[in-house]
């Protein structure tokens, strides 16, 4: 949460209330792993023998690198790589909008490549470097596309707001940042219902023009 | 989302030895199969992770292209030799979905997709296709993206795909590996019309794994486009998309390939409209006529009756483009 507010002010999520849930919702499934979890399962999923990996109700472990930090991980099968940012690394910055893949608000960087994390399952994430909002900025200095977004109001409520800046960042590194029109298009898997649009164009375009490495 | 038992097993051998048994489902990018699961329209009891099969090369061969069906959708629309080649597919990635999903979503996958019918996704109303015998939402009800050619009384949803429509214009194949070997089936035939069995959406059977696509050598990369009509200028399903291509010798059009998106249950080629092309000059004239001629068999259901006059605008214009009269 205090990474959050040191990018911008309003945040829509009650602080306490959400917190404790989210550390009841963490030593819940702890406790379910380790009771869960044969060893002999484990270790097959790591060798990647394969055929019975995990039976119903088993998780499995997952290792992934997150904002430059190795995570060690036991996950159900059907977690989404999102639901385990928000609620097992407590990376909320990581919006969950639709959950669909309709808004593009979950929006993360698995290996450099822009995705939705919300349609990804996180077990499928093993071995990979994920970026999230919170991994762009090096210490208290904010990343270029941050601070042009605060400089050209890039938002108003902010929830699409990390999402929209992986998204950025991501345009610009592909490539795809080279006009107005480009970057429309190549941003509009994320939606603002803010109607933000006109100024994140904008911040896009500065630090594109910019020339700083992104 | 229902529990289910994740495999991975470590070779093609291994896949094909898994997926033939009841509810088992293959996933790949996931942004369809994920979507469903979490809907309750698509129930696994286990998925099978493909993801580090050797699938995923663009490479040449002695006839045409070959893409494997691992192939990530960014990536076959910015590959160079699919830019040189066959830029008609390109055109029609890039206008699919959105840059995420298109970093997510394979070639296999997108060739597997369901349709987007409100009906099929909403498991509170009646689709044939998602429980056969349960009815059809669509047919008289809001159907305002479904088919114009093509459907059953069954089923009137439409084939969501842009890559398929160019795939299917370019006469591409694909390239099947089961059991028994591999088999090649013509790109238009791997996906059926509805008729009385709308759940079954293409000819893949139980334990089959689709391996690659295969695109044909044309001359068709100078003059070809794809024009996709949609409520929003970006990330929407089409309510109609054109797929054209021309080979044309001076201003005589020698070869003709057209196919359409968001109007059937398969991409619809339109056979008929590109042999009328055929020694004809690349007009404008010719083009409507060639469009009106396609429209032959059209059936609109209300909503979407628009569609009768939005397809053959759409036909026209894109031939005017791929011919560089725009």
């Amino acid at each position: 949460m205090e990474k959050e507010e040191s990018f911008h002010g309003p945040d829509i999520e009650p602080d306490v209330e959400d917190s404790s849930r989210r550390n009841f919702l963490k030593q819940s499934s702890l406790l379910t792993a380790v009771a869960l979890t044969p060893v002999t399962a484990l270790k097959a999923a790591e060798m990647r023998v394969d055929d019975k990996v995990a039976s119903v109700f088993e998780k499995l472990p997952l290792k992934m690198e997150v904002n430059g930090k190795q995570q060690n991980l036991s996950v159900e099968p059907r977690s989404t790589l999102l639901d385990i940012l928000r609620e097992q690394l407590d990376l909320t910055g990581t919006k969950k909008g639709c959950d669909h893949g309709q808004c593009g608000a979950c929006t993360v960087h698995v290996d450099g490549k822009r995705i939705n994390s919300c349609l990804t399952l996180g077990i499928m994430m093993n071995g990979k470097k994920i970026t999230t909002i919170e991994g762009l900025a090096k210490g208290d200095q904010l990343h270029p596309m941050q601070e042009a977004f605060i400089k050209h109001d890039g938002f108003q409520c902010g929830y699409c707001t990390p999402g929209q800046i992986m998204s950025a960042v991501a345009c610009i590194r592909e490539g795809h940042a080279g006009s107005e029109q480009e970057i429309r298009e190549y941003m509009s898997g994320n939606i603002c219902r803010c109607g933000a649009y006109p100024n994140i164009v904008n911040a896009i375009l500065e630090v594109k023009d910019g020339g700083q490495t992104v | 989302m229902k529990q289910f038992q994740y495999l991975r097993p470590a070779t093609q051998q291994a896949v094909l030895d898994v997926i033939n048994k009841p509810g088992t489902k293959i996933i790949a990018g996931g942004t369809n199969l994920v979507d469903l699961m979490k809907r309750g329209v698509a129930t696994p009891d286990k998925l099978v992770d493909i993801n580090h099969l050797p699938l995923k090369n663009i490479t040449i061969t002695k006839t045409g292209l070959h893409i494997g069906a691992l192939a990530l959708n960014s990536v076959v629309s910015e590959n160079d030799l699919v830019a040189k080649k066959q830029p008609l597919l390109a055109m029609a990635l890039k206008a699919g979905a959105s840059p995420q999903l298109r970093n997510m979503a394979t070639v296999g996958g997108n060739m597997m997709q369901r349709t987007r019918c409100g009906y099929f996704y909403d498991t509170t109303m009646p689709c044939n296709k998602r429980v056969p015998g349960s009815g059809c939402g669509a047919y008289e009800g809001v159907n305002r993206m479904h088919a114009i050619f093509g459907g059953s009384e069954q089923c009137i949803a439409v084939h969501p795909s842009d890559m398929c429509v160019s795939l299917a214009a370019l006469d591409a194949e694909v390239i099947i590996a089961g059991k028994k070997g591999e088999r090649r089936l013509p790109f238009t035939e791997f996906h059926r019309l509805p008729g009385d069995h709308p759940e079954m959406d293409n000819q893949l059977t139980a334990g089959e794994l689709i391996i690659g696509v295969e695109i044909p050598d044309n001359n068709f990369s100078k003059n070809s486009y794809y024009l996709k009509v949609r409520d929003r200028q970006s990330y929407a399903f089409a309510l109609v998309s054109v797929a054209a291509a021309l080979d044309i010798e001076n201003g005589i059009i020698q070869h003709a390939r057209l196919a359409m998106g968001g109007v059937a249950h398969k991409p619809w080629r339109l056979f008929d409209a590109e042999r009328s092309l055929i020694g004809k000059p690349a007009s404008e004239d010719n083009f409507k006529q060639a469009a009106q001629l396609a429209m032959q068999g059209a059936k609109g259901y209300g909503y979407n009756s628009f569609k009768l006059k939005l397809g053959p605008a759409t036909i026209a214009e894109a031939l005017k483009h791929a011919a560089g009269l725009v």
